[in-house]
């Protein structure tokens, strides 16, 4: 090959790595394709775990679930990628973002936000709780009663392990369901509020959204 | 800690762009849907045995340039009149071409081994070998492909 012909290649090289330019509509039509190819996928039963960003009081939450039910409540400081790579890791890397499969967990979160939901009706999926004391703490904190609370330590009882309160604690503070799963329903044995993953302010709002706590002034 | 798979549509939001101008490129816009839409089903299906270290670009380019031959020798089979693609794409009848929009309607008009090498070596970053493994041709061959293509190429761009 001679030299000319060589660095004239080179020319063509580079446009050619810069791939075709987007000034046709070829971006949006990609992105098109690429939502019906979720939705398609969803049809198929090729997604595992389908998830969605909704709107609420607290911001954009992020919800995702499988074919067993909810999986992740996730709070808008929360990030996005780290949330689905961690599900990726323990559920399935087979992750896409269809509205249409969370459409009755966003109904029902919608209905307990504006006050006129008591229950949640919703099945869940305790995959990403860690291990048999989390899910049964877990398990005994989703039958505390809407205006109701219970301590740490009560959780910790009906769970199986009297002294197990600092364990409950943390299984608590990693609940992947929140709000559905209402963590925020445990208190410190004296009535102080104890911890939350989304934050003190938020406990205290669904707690007086409840009625199981006065609001301030 | 070993390098992770990405969640599906992570991979599908960084992919889709680059394997649409492929199937473009390949088969038209019209048909360009459906392919993109068997390539990505395809994925979906083998994606949790990918490996994360793997050349995934490569991978799912590749799984398009098998999905733009079936849809040429289901045409073949069917025998019915190809639609020009740019006279189906209004939005590609534009009166004087940029320089990168002229090189890559030359590439849609490759013959299929010399744009399926083009673009395997270019968009996908692919060695000589898996171009030719995804061809179905010795590496010897890939290779003169790619330099057939490159040199009908350099007619349309600018030195």
């Amino acid at each position: 090959m001679s030299a000319r012909t060589t660095s004239e290649n080179h020319v063509v090289e580079r446009a050619l790595r810069r791939g075709a330019p987007s000034t046709d509509g070829h971006e949006d039509r990609a992105a098109e394709a690429a939502r019906r190819l979720a939705q398609r996928a969803v049809q198929e039963g090729l997604a595992d775990v389908v998830y969605a960003p909704v709107s609420s009081p607290f911001g954009e939450l992020l919800l995702a679930a499988t074919d067993r039910g909810l999986l992740r409540v996730a709070f808008p400081e929360e990030d996005t990628d780290s949330v689905l790579e961690r599900i990726s890791r323990r559920v399935s890397p087979r992750i896409v973002e269809a509205p249409a499969g969370l459409e009755r967990v966003r109904r029902e979160l919608d209905e307990y936000f504006s006050g006129s939901r008591r229950r949640f009706d919703l099945a869940l999926d305790w995959s990403l709780v860690g291990g048999p004391f989390g899910r049964e703490v877990l398990r005994v904190t989703s039958e505390i009663p809407y205006g109701g609370v219970l301590s740490y330590r009560e959780v910790a009882m009906d769970a199986g392990s009297p002294r197990g309160s600092r364990a409950a604690g943390n299984a608590l503070g990693s609940n992947p369901i929140p709000i559905v799963v209402p963590c925020h329903r445990v208190l410190h044995t004296g009535g102080g509020l104890g911890g939350y993953g989304g934050g003190l302010d938020r406990k205290r709002w669904l707690l007086e959204l409840e009625g199981a706590l006065t609001p301030q002034l | 800690m070993s390098k992770q798979l990405p969640p599906f549509q992570r991979f599908l939001d960084v992919h889709r762009d680059v394997v649409w101008r492929f199937l473009v490129s390949a088969v038209g816009p019209v048909e360009a849907e459906d392919c993109f839409q068997e390539t990505f089903i395809a994925a979906l299906r083998a994606y949790p045995r990918l490996r994360a270290d793997s050349n995934v670009r490569g991978w799912v380019l590749t799984i398009a340039h098998r999905k733009a031959l079936d849809a040429h020798r289901g045409r073949a089979r069917r025998a019915l009149p190809v639609a020009d693609p740019v006279a189906v794409d209004g939005r590609a009848q534009s009166a004087a071409p940029a320089p990168d929009e002229a090189l890559w309607e030359a590439v849609g008009e490759l013959p299929d081994r010399q744009r399926s090498a083009v673009v395997l070596r270019y968009l996908a970053d692919l060695p000589h070998r898996d171009i030719a493994a995804a061809i179905g041709c010795s590496e010897e061959a890939a290779r003169r492909s790619l330099h057939e293509g490159l040199t009908t190429l350099r007619k349309v761009v600018p030195a």
